[in-house]
């Protein structure tokens, strides 16, 4: 299926099997990558976030880890200028509160209101608003676009159903939907895997895997430590610290997962 | 029966008053959407009952009053968002305590005003569409004419923003100007409507016909135009039991609208109480 919807980027352009050659070089090419240096987070004088410096690196699906509290979702809202915080946030070597073009943002699906008055393509047509640009219409282009992420989460039929009818798991395809719409470079999603079916999640991964291949950044706030852990390639655990980024099995050591949880975390080898 | 309602028309203050009717129908309709879908109704309150002392000290200084009130409605809006961001006091509260402080100092005024003018605080309290002059007529015309524009111009920034603010704002939609301008529409809109409805009762002009509308149709620009629809219906019948029946227009055209919005409350179909089929909808 032609996939229009994934811009690819230019270093990108190359049949797959040259892909593991090329990513080797991405992963050691900072630039590309998101940097965050020294980022703190204060909410009303305590201290959400303190001092998180970590990379988050194209191509690869990157989790943000830890209990509940832990400063997860205001990692990802501080990154995006969502909430203020102090430190540095680099992409390609710029700000990257001045490339949020390149960024699409799926929120909790709790802070969003599901009675208001908008139906399954109101709200994919959403992802081509910054695209299309002030004082201009929809493209044909644009509605091709919202077209073929609608038909890639399975939603195509779902076009005209207004969005409160609609299950959890179909409400968080129809984000996904609206985030592949955007054509970024940058995927980040809010709890993503919260109240939805096994078919939903199946397709999330699906299409993160899709993404990654692509060389995209896709960055992930999980609430659970669940078997799906193993789908995700580069970890961020949180407990306000950072307490340890890297690969699966640098990061899920038994010491890591006891300083996170505070002990409280039953931690089995094949999640590694 | 016809003949009955062509007949007044004939006179210049109902042809101005019907077209004032139509205006402030669907301006209130189409801005009021967005404050229904942010629930921002008591926001839309307070504006309305904050441009009082505007209107007043307008008055006194020879100025335009709807200038007047205009620029107290937004200085109300930016005295809120300043006390909530500088103290613990929840926005509610706030809202309540600005907008009662606001309006009861342009009651005062107005009281103190009316001994030596003749202006009637009743008709800005609940309106006085039949009163209406040619003035008043071309500010309005004006007014909807701008606020129609920016909707139509802006609708799918204002879409994505209003549904998803953090999302919107995480695309690089400018979220704080997008938020600032829906307030100078909110307050356009309720000096535009303030000599037909009144400032105590044009928060039911704002609300009611979008919320009768959403009980009807699916989409947002769909609630906007049946809204409006409904908002015209609503003033021009108002404007009409005014007439007939020498009451003040306000009450007059927010007991049309509320009766219109009982009616699709008991018999819409898909919500209606009298309609069994919101039982079988899944939640």
């Amino acid at each position: 299926m032609e996939m229009l919807f994934l811009h690819p980027t230019p270093a990108q352009e190359k049949p797959v099997e040259m892909l593991s050659a090329e990513s080797k070089t991405l992963e050691n090419n900072p630039s590309n990558a998101i940097t965050i240096a020294h980022l703190s987070v204060y909410y009303r004088a305590v201290e959400a976030l303190r001092d998180i410096n970590c990379l988050i690196k194209p191509g690869k699906l990157t989790g943000i880890f830890g209990p509940n509290g832990a400063g997860k979702s205001t990692l990802m809202k501080a990154m995006l200028g969502l909430v203020p915080s102090s430190g540095k946030i680099l992409y390609k070597g710029k700000p990257l509160m001045q490339q949020l073009d390149q960024v699409a943002y799926v929120p909790q699906r709790s802070q969003i209101d599901w009675t208001y008055p908008a139906t399954v393509w109101d709200v994919v047509m959403m992802g081509r608003v910054k695209k299309t640009g002030w004082l201009r219409g929809f493209s044909t282009v644009s509605r091709q676009v919202a077209k073929t992420a609608l038909e890639r989460v399975g939603m195509s039929e779902y076009r005209n159903r207004p969005i409160g009818q609609l299950s959890g798991g179909q409400q968080q395809r129809v984000f996904l939907a609206r985030a592949l719409t955007q054509q970024a470079e940058i995927f980040c999603f809010d709890e993503p895997f919260v109240g939805i079916d096994q078919k939903t999640q199946s397709v999330i991964f699906e299409v993160f895997s899709e993404l990654t291949t692509a060389g995209k950044i896709v960055l992930v706030v999980n609430h659970d430590l669940g078997e799906s852990i193993s789908h995700f390639d580069e970890l961020i655990l949180l407990n306000r610290d950072l307490i340890a980024t890297g690969s699966r099995q640098q990061v899920l050591t038994q010491e890591n997962l006891s300083r996170a949880y505070d002990g409280n975390v039953i931690f089995w080898k094949e999640a590694a | 029966m016809l003949e009955a309602l062509i007949e007044p028309l004939q006179y210049g203050f109902m042809q101005r008053s019907l077209i004032i009717a139509i205006l402030v129908g669907m301006l209130c309709a189409v801005v009021g959407s967005y404050l229904m879908v942010q629930r921002l109704a008591l926001l839309g309150d307070a504006i309305s009952h904050s441009v009082l002392p505007g209107l007043a000290i307008a008055f006194l200084l020879g100025a335009n009053i709807f200038i007047g009130a205009f620029i107290a409605g937004v200085l109300s809006t930016t005295c809120i968002a300043w006390i909530r961001m500088r103290s613990p006091i929840k926005e509610d509260a706030v809202m309540g305590i600005v907008f009662s402080a606001f309006f009861a100092l342009g009651v005062t005024l107005i009281t103190v005003i009316q001994k030596e003018n003749k202006i009637d605080l009743n008709h800005f309290l609940f309106g006085n569409i039949l009163g209406v002059t040619i003035q008043d007529v071309r500010d309005t015309a004006i007014i909807a004419a701008i606020v129609f524009i920016v909707v139509f111009l802006l609708y799918k920034e204002l879409l994505f923003y209003t549904f998803d603010p953090l999302g919107a704002q995480a695309a690089g939609l400018p979220v704080n100007r997008l938020n600032f301008g829906l307030m100078l529409l909110i307050a356009l809109t309720i000096v535009a409507s303030m000599k037909a409805v009144g400032v105590i009762l044009v928060l039911s002009l704002l609300i009611t016909p979008g919320a009768t509308a959403y009980l009807l149709v699916q989409r947002l620009h769909e609630v906007m135009i049946l809204g409006a629809v409904i908002g015209v219906i609503s003033s021009i019948s108002g404007m009409y039991l005014s007439y007939f029946y020498n009451l003040p227009s306000g009450p007059a055209i927010v007991l049309v609208v509320s009766g219109l919005f009982v009616l699709a409350l008991l018999f819409s179909p898909q919500h209606g109480v009298f309609n069994y089929r919101h039982l079988k909808n899944q939640e």
